[in-house]
C-alpha cells in the first residue's frame, strides 16, 4: 500500500510563469523511506512544500497528491493544518534557523504538543524529554530552556527527531537534514533518522544530495534534475545499474566523495 | 551575561560618549570668528562697544580664563542645569530652554505614538497582503505623502480647517486641539519610512525557516504570526526610539509655522540673535536625548533578543 502517492504533479510560479516541476508521478510505500537526490534546484524541497502544501502563496499547482488515500489539495485549511506535525512531519535542512531565534527551544516544542494533544505541561515536557533522550541528547531540561544560537546544528537537528518521535506521524520529510552538518553530526543524526524509522515504522521521504547517506538509510531512490525525475527504482539496481548519465555521474562523484569520507571516519576513530 | 550587568555596561559605555559630545558642542560654539564679548554687548544694544567694555565683559563671563578652563566651569554647570544666561534678555538660560523642551517632548510624544501606532498597523496589514490591492495602494499613498513638505501640508491643513471652516486653532497652544494639526503633519511625514520598516522586516522574517518549520509543525496561522511579529518589531524597536529624538529634533519648521512655543521655535530665535548660551544648551540637550534613546533602544533589543547580549 502506499501512503503517498503523487500523479503529474506540475508546479510553477504564477509570477513569472516558470514551470519548476513539469510532470511528476511517484509514491512512497508504507514503511519504506524514499530518497530524492539531485542537485540544488532541481526541485526537490518544492516537491517536499507541495506534499505539505505550503508553498509560497504565487506557487501554483496540478495534478493529484493522495496521502493515505486522501487527496490533500482538497482538504480545507483547517483539515490540512490538522495533519501537519500530526501526520505529515517535516524536519528540516538547517536547525540553526528552524526555531525561532528569540524564543527558547521549549516554546515551539510546547506550542506544538498543544495543537495536536490535550496533555497538560507536564506530561509533554515529560514526553519530550524521554524523547530527546532517547535520540542522545544529554541533559534535555536544560536544552529545552536554551535558545537556538547555544545549541549546535546537530543538537537542533536531534531536536526535531525528538519532536517527530513524539508526534508519531505516518510521513517524515526530512529535506537535507544532514547537509549543513559537519561529518561526525552527520553520522549521529543519520543513526537517530535510521532508529526512528525502526522503532515507529513510519515512512520517510529522505532528501540528500549525499549518496552515501542515501544508501544507507533508503529503501527506492528517485532523481531528480531541472524539475523532472529522470530515474528512479529500487536503491541497490539504481545505484549498480545508472542508467540516465546525470545518475552515472552522480555515482562516480560519489564514489570518490564516500572514499574521502571514509578516510576521515577512520582518523577520526 | 544577564540583563543587570548589561545595562550597567551599556550605561557606562555610554558616558564618554556624552564627554566627546559635550566637548565638541563647546569647541563649535566657540570656535565661532566673533568675539563673544562684543556679542553679548551687540545683543544688550549697548550703544558704544569700547575696549574697556569689552575687558569687563570678558572678565564678567569668564572669556578671559583659558580655553579648558571654561570648558570644565561650562560642563560642571551644566550637570546642575545651570547653562548661563541669556546674552539677550539675561534671564538663566535653563527658564527658557526648559519648559520650551518640555513643548516639545510633548508634541514630540503625542505624534510618536501615532507614527508608531500606525507604522505598525500599516506594516503588518501590507505584509499579511504583500502584493495585493491594500498593500500597493497604503504604498502608493506613503510615497506621496512622504513627498510632500511639511510645511506646505501644514499651510494647506491651516487653511483648510482652520480659516475656511474654523474648526481648530492656527496656532498657539491652548489646549488639545493645538495638538491635532502639528501632530497631523508630523505623523504624515514620518509614518511613511517608519511602516516600510516594519513591513519589509515582516517580510523578511515570513520568508525565515522557522516560519515554515512552524507552519509544518501545524501551528495555527495566529500562532505562526505572533512569532513574525515578535522578530519584527525586535528590528522596529530600535528604530522607532531613534524616532523619538530625530522628530525632537526636526520640530523646527512645525513649530514656526503653527507658533509652538517649542525647542525649535526658541533655537532659530536665538540663532537669528547669535544667543550662544541657549544654542548651546540647545545642541547639547539634543545630543543627550540621542545618547539616551540610542542606550534605551539597545537595552531594550537586548530583553527582546538574548543573542545581542553576548558581547558588549
Ligand atoms: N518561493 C519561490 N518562489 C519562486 N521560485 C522558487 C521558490 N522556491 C523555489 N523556487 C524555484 O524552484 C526551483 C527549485 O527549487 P528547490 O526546490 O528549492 O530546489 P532544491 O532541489 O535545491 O531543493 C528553483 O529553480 C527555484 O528558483
Ligand atoms: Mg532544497
Amino acid at each position: 500500500m502506499n501512503i503517498v502517492e503523487v500523479k503529474h504533479l506540475k508546479v510553477w510560479d504564477a509570477n513569472t510563469d516558470k514551470v519548476i516541476i513539469h510532470n511528476s508521478s511517484f509514491q512512497v510505500k508504507q514503511g519504506s523511506c524514499l530518497a530524492i537526490v539531485g542537485e540544488s534546484g532541481s526541485g526537490k524541497s518544492v516537491t517536499c512544500r507541495s506534499i505539505m502544501r505550503l508553498n509560497k502563496p504565487w506557487i501554483r499547482l496540478s495534478g493529484t497528491i493522495l496521502f493515505k488515500g486522501e487527496d490533500l489539495n482538497q482538504l480545507s485549511e483547517q483539515e490540512m493544518r490538522r495533519r501537519r506535525g500530526k501526520n505529515l512531519c517535516m524536519i528540516l535542512q538547517n536547525g540553526m534557523s528552524a526555531f525561532d531565534p528569540s524564543c527558547v527551544i521549549g516554546v515551539h516544542i510546547r506550542e506544538t504538543l498543544q495543537t495536536h494533544f490535550n496533555w497538560n505541561n507536564r506530561e509533554s515536557e515529560r514526553k519530550i524529554i524521554s524523547a530527546m533522550e532517547s535520540v542522545m541528547l544529554k541533559n534535555p531540561q536544560e536544552i529545552l530552556n536554551q535558545y537556538p544560537h547555544q545549541l549546535s546544528g546537530g543538537m537542533l537537528q536531534r531536536i526535531m527527531i525528538a519532536l517527530a518521535l513524539v508526534l508519531e506521524p505516518d510521513l517524515i520529510i526530512a529535506d537535507e537534514p544532514t547537509t549543513a552538518l559537519d561529518t561526525i553530526s552527520q553520522y549521529e543524526v543519520v543513526e537517530q533518522l535510521i532508529r526512528l524509522r525502526e522503532r515507529m515504522g513510519c515512512s520517510m521521504l529522505f532528501i540528500s544530495h549525499d549518496l552515501g547517506v542515501v544508501q544507507k538509510i533508503a529503501d527506492e531512490v528517485m532523481v531528480m534534475k531541472d524539475g523532472a525525475i529522470v530515474e528512479s527504482g529500487d536503491i541497490r539496481s539504481v545505484f549498480s545499474k545508472p542508467e540516465h548519465t546525470y545518475t552515472q555521474y552522480l555515482v562516480t562523484t560519489r564514489l570518490e566523495l564516500s572514499n574521502h569520507f571514509r578516510k576521515l571516519m577512520q582518523e577520526g576513530t | 551575561m544577564d540583563m543587570g550587568s548589561y545595562i550597567v555596561k551599556r550605561i557606562l559605555l555610554a558616558i564618554p560618549l556624552l564627554f566627546v559630545i559635550s566637548l565638541i558642542t563647546f569647541v563649535l560654539i566657540n570656535l565661532s570668528l566673533l568675539d563673544p564679548a562684543v556679542v553679548v554687548l551687540q545683543a544688550q544694544e549697548v550703544p558704544q562697544i569700547t575696549d574697556e567694555l569689552i575687558a569687563q565683559t570678558n572678565e564678567a563671563l569668564g572669556f578671559d580664563k583659558p580655553f579648558v578652563i571654561q570648558y570644565v566651569n561650562w560642563l560642571i554647570a551644566c550637570m546642575q542645569f545651570d547653562f548661563g544666561s541669556s546674552y539677550v534678555s539675561g534671564e538663566p538660560v535653563w527658564s527658557l530652554v526648559g519648559p520650551a523642551f518640555l513643548n516639545t517632548l510633548k508634541l514630540t510624544l503625542v505624534s510618536s505614538v501615532f507614527i508608531i501606532g500606525l507604522s505598525i498597523l500599516l506594516g503588518v496589514i501590507c505584509a499579511m497582503r504583500e502584493g495585493r490591492a491594500v498593500d500597493k495602494s497604503v504604498r502608493g499613498l506613503s510615497f506621496v505623502l512622504t513627498a510632500i513638505p511639511s510645511y506646505w501640508l501644514a499651510a494647506i491643513l491651516i487653511w483648510y480647517l482652520s480659516v475656511k471652516l474654523d474648526l481648530l486653532p492656527t496656532s498657539g497652544m491652548d489646549s488639545f486641539k493645538s495638538y491635532i494639526l502639528p501632530v497631523i503633519v508630523i505623523t504624515v511625514s514620518y509614518t511613511g519610512i517608519y511602516f516600510r520598516t516594519v513591513r519589509s522586516s515582516m517580510l523578511s522574517n515570513m520568508n525565515e525557516d522557522y516560519v515554515l518549520y512552524g507552519r509544518a509543525s501545524g501551528l495555527s496561522e495566529r500562532k505562526v504570526t505572533l512569532h513574525i511579529l515578535r522578530n519584527s518589531l525586535q528590528v522596529a524597536v530600535s528604530i522607532f526610539c531613534m524616532a523619538i529624538p530625530i522628530v525632537l529634533g526636526s520640530t523646527v519648521v512645525i513649530e514656526n509655522v503653527f507658533a509652538w512655543p517649542g525647542l525649535g521655535r526658541l533655537s532659530v530665535r536665538s540663532i537669528l540673535n547669535r544667543d550662544f548660551p541657549i544654542i548651546q544648551a540647545y545642541v547639547l540637550i539634543l545630543a543627550v536625548t540621542f545618547v539616551l534613546f540610542n542606550t534605551i533602544s539597545d537595552v531594550i533589543n537586548a530583553a527582546m533578543n538574548p543573542r545581542l547580549r553576548k558581547d558588549l
